[in-house]
């Protein structure tokens, strides 16, 4: 098994604690990811798949539970300096390239920020340098370094994300929702960036998204997220042919297809909660059926999960 | 069939201090009675603008007509005054946006939302409009709708404020109902269940559906007929299978290639290269020719006009004309015109 980069460990992320609108917008969950890995995050928005990705990169404190980064805590108390080294071994590409990037700088500088804060330049010329070879590598070239961030389409503007998320050399990237906001022609384009930085640079991604397919595309490995909580864990090809948990099945047969054909004789289910009626007594968590293969369950339930999975 | 809607020639701009951006530059469709007809297209094919042209809901002072007409029931709707176009809109012809948070009045509860149009277009009591309006909530599936109605819209989900301005746009029994992207901020599993309850209407009211979508998916889950459109006009129309089992445009075949299906393997993906034309300054020929593998000298020169290739078939591409070279679109494509009986691929067997 390749090594771990992540361990999740009993993330909560609760919102007005004690309040009488208390949030439990993540809820207990653990897992793992693997160096050079591509995990994807599935879930309906509200799941908590968003809030995951903010509470591991430490945007938000968490409520509870640890984050180790190759097996140092991310969360507690820490200096500066400790917490310098996370950001620049963890960088984030965010959802909407408008509001992401600041109006007011320059590409030059929006991109040279993290090298100016972690003094990675050592002059004027070198810091310059980094930022051109920065652009090319997102396929942009020198000139857009003059210009602000309106003047580019938000295709280019993603890319500018992705530049300066790769201009501190992280090894870790959480891309939430990277592309939901672009154009169809114009997404292919950055996911097949993403991955050719992956392959060149050894990249770990942790991609959030709700478009399934480009997930199953794109991952090595999904979780699929329900209320707060990881319902199912399989790698790509495994969860789409065989999913186990109710809902994972439901959101699949959800997914409209290019394929008219296909969609004239989808047969969609629906998933009520109720129909595991669980009581306090239940033990319910993440259980391994296959193997990498996790469903949320109740030792009850296992059985039946068990001899499913094995007929298909 | 009876054509309910006619769009012939229609050219429109939009004067900008940058100069004249021509949004629509040409468009023919028609619509016929109790049809979905998808229009796709990325942002700023002008999809959205052809819709809100036929409900006249684009600035006056800076959208002009340039061409052409947009003919129902005997009438051409770009000539209409705003008192007889009001009539129209919400009673004849009425439209569902894509945000549900912002197409809902925040501080009216939706009761007098539903009743409005009943009240504006139909000669029916208060108490009356109360009753179609409960009944309306009760067919897009809103549970307890006698005590929704007092409600406001925050107190509803996204999905359920959807089904709410659904039901509003069809509480005259409109002829033709535009829906723009009416599903791009829902959940999927939100998704399917509003995409059913629309077809199930339809059904119920044999109402004519324009449904404006960039999700491929979707437009394969509801549409009878789909125009594609790029740079303001629409480059290819067919019937559903016609576009997705024998696509002819290399637009169309860069867009169905583009999107990942569920079977893909780890191939690269394939991406239409560079961006949408700009319209402030169309370029001479074929728009998609500067992003297009397959553009012919012609292209760059002249634009094409639509080649017939079924009854219900055409699209605007050289490739077409009988003098041009025979090219090989791409591998995605060639697998799904294997499926199509009429296709020069195709292998036998039901579609």
């Amino acid at each position: 098994m390749a090594e771990k980069l992540l361990e999740i460990k009993n993330l909560k992320q609760y919102f007005n604690i004690g309040k009488a609108n208390e949030v439990r917008a993540v809820d207990d969950i653990s897992f793992d990811i693997y160096k050079g890995e591509t995990l994807g995050l599935v879930g309906e928005s509200g799941c908590g798949k968003s809030t995951t990705g903010r509470s591991i990169i430490r945007l938000y404190d968490a409520t509870d539970g640890d984050v180790f980064y190759e097996g140092e805590n991310v969360h507690g108390k820490k200096s500066k300096q400790e917490l310098k080294k996370f950001n620049r071994k963890m960088q984030m590409i965010f959802q909407d390239p408008y509001a992401s990037l600041n109006q007011r700088m320059k590409v030059m500088d929006i991109i040279a920020e993290g090298i100016d804060i972690h003094g990675l330049a050592k002059n004027p010329a070198e810091r310059k340098k980094m930022v051109y070879d920065l652009l090319e590598t997102v396929g942009l070239n020198k000139e857009h370094a003059n210009r602000y961030p309106h003047e580019f389409s938000g295709g280019q503007r993603q890319r500018l994300g992705i530049a300066r998320a790769l201009a501190v050399d992280p090894d870790f990237i959480i891309a939430d929702e990277p592309i939901s906001a672009l154009d169809v022609s114009i997404q292919a384009q950055v996911v097949n960036l993403l991955k050719e930085l992956q392959e060149e640079k050894g990249l770990t991604f942790l991609f959030i998204a709700h478009d399934l397919s480009m997930v199953k595309y794109i991952s090595d490995r999904i979780g699929v997220m329900y209320f707060g909580k990881l319902v199912e864990l399989a790698p790509a090809e495994e969860l789409y042919n065989n999913p186990l948990h109710p809902y994972t099945q439901s959101l699949l047969s959800a997914i409209p297809l290019p394929d008219p054909n296909y969609e004239r004789n989808r047969v969609r289910k629906s998933y009520d909660p109720a129909v595991h009626n669980y009581t306090k007594a239940d033990d319910v968590r993440m259980r391994e059926i296959s193997p990498g293969h996790f469903v949320q369950c109740s030792e009850r339930e296992l059985e039946s999960i068990k001899a499913a999975s094995a007929t298909n | 069939m009876e054509k309910i809607l006619q769009v012939k020639d229609l050219e429109l701009s939009f004067n900008t201090q940058g100069g004249e951006v021509k949004a629509i530059r040409g468009v023919n469709f028609d619509l016929y009675k109790g049809e979905t007809l998808a229009i796709v297209g990325e942002s700023g094919s002008g999809k959205s603008v052809t819709t809100k042209s036929i409900m006249r809901l684009l600035p006056e002072s800076s959208a002009e007509f340039k061409s052409g007409e947009i003919l129902f029931g005997g009438r051409d709707l770009t000539k209409l005054s705003d008192k007889e176009m009001q009539k129209i809109r919400g009673k004849e012809i009425s439209m569902i946006f894509q945000d549900p948070m912002t197409s809902l009045n925040p501080t009216m509860p939706i009761g007098r939302q539903l009743t409005e149009p009943l009240l504006k277009h139909q000669k029916i009591s208060t108490s009356e409009a109360k009753k179609v309006a409960i009944d309306l909530l009760r067919l897009v599936g809103m549970p307890k709708p006698e005590l929704r109605m007092k409600q406001y819209p925050h107190q509803f989900s996204g999905g359920q404020r959807q089904r709410i301005v659904i039901a509003i746009s069809l509480a005259c029994n409109p002829k033709i109902l535009i829906a723009d992207e009416p599903t791009t901020a829902l959940d999927v599993t939100i998704q399917a269940q509003i995409l059913e309850l629309m077809k199930d209407l339809q059904k119920k009211i044999d109402t004519s559906i324009i449904f404006i979508t960039h999700d491929l998916g979707v437009v394969a889950n509801v549409a009878d007929r789909v125009a594609v459109m790029y740079g303001g006009k629409i480059v290819e129309i067919g019937t559903v299978d016609e576009i997705f089992y024998n696509p002819q445009h290399p637009y169309t075949w860069g867009l169905l290639s583009s999107m990942p299906s569920l079977d893909t393997e780890d191939a690269k993906l394939y991406a239409i290269p560079g961006t949408p034309p700009d319209l402030l300054d169309p370029p001479k020929g074929d728009a998609f020719a500067l992003r297009s593998e397959y553009a012919l000298k012609i292209d760059m020169e002249q634009n094409p006009p639509f080649f017939k290739i079924s009854d219900t078939h055409s699209a605007a591409t050289w490739l077409l004309h009988p003098d041009a070279p025979q090219v090989e679109p791409p591998l995605t494509v060639i697998e799904r015109m294997k499926k199509f009986p009429g296709s020069r691929y195709y292998e036998g067997g039901a579609v």
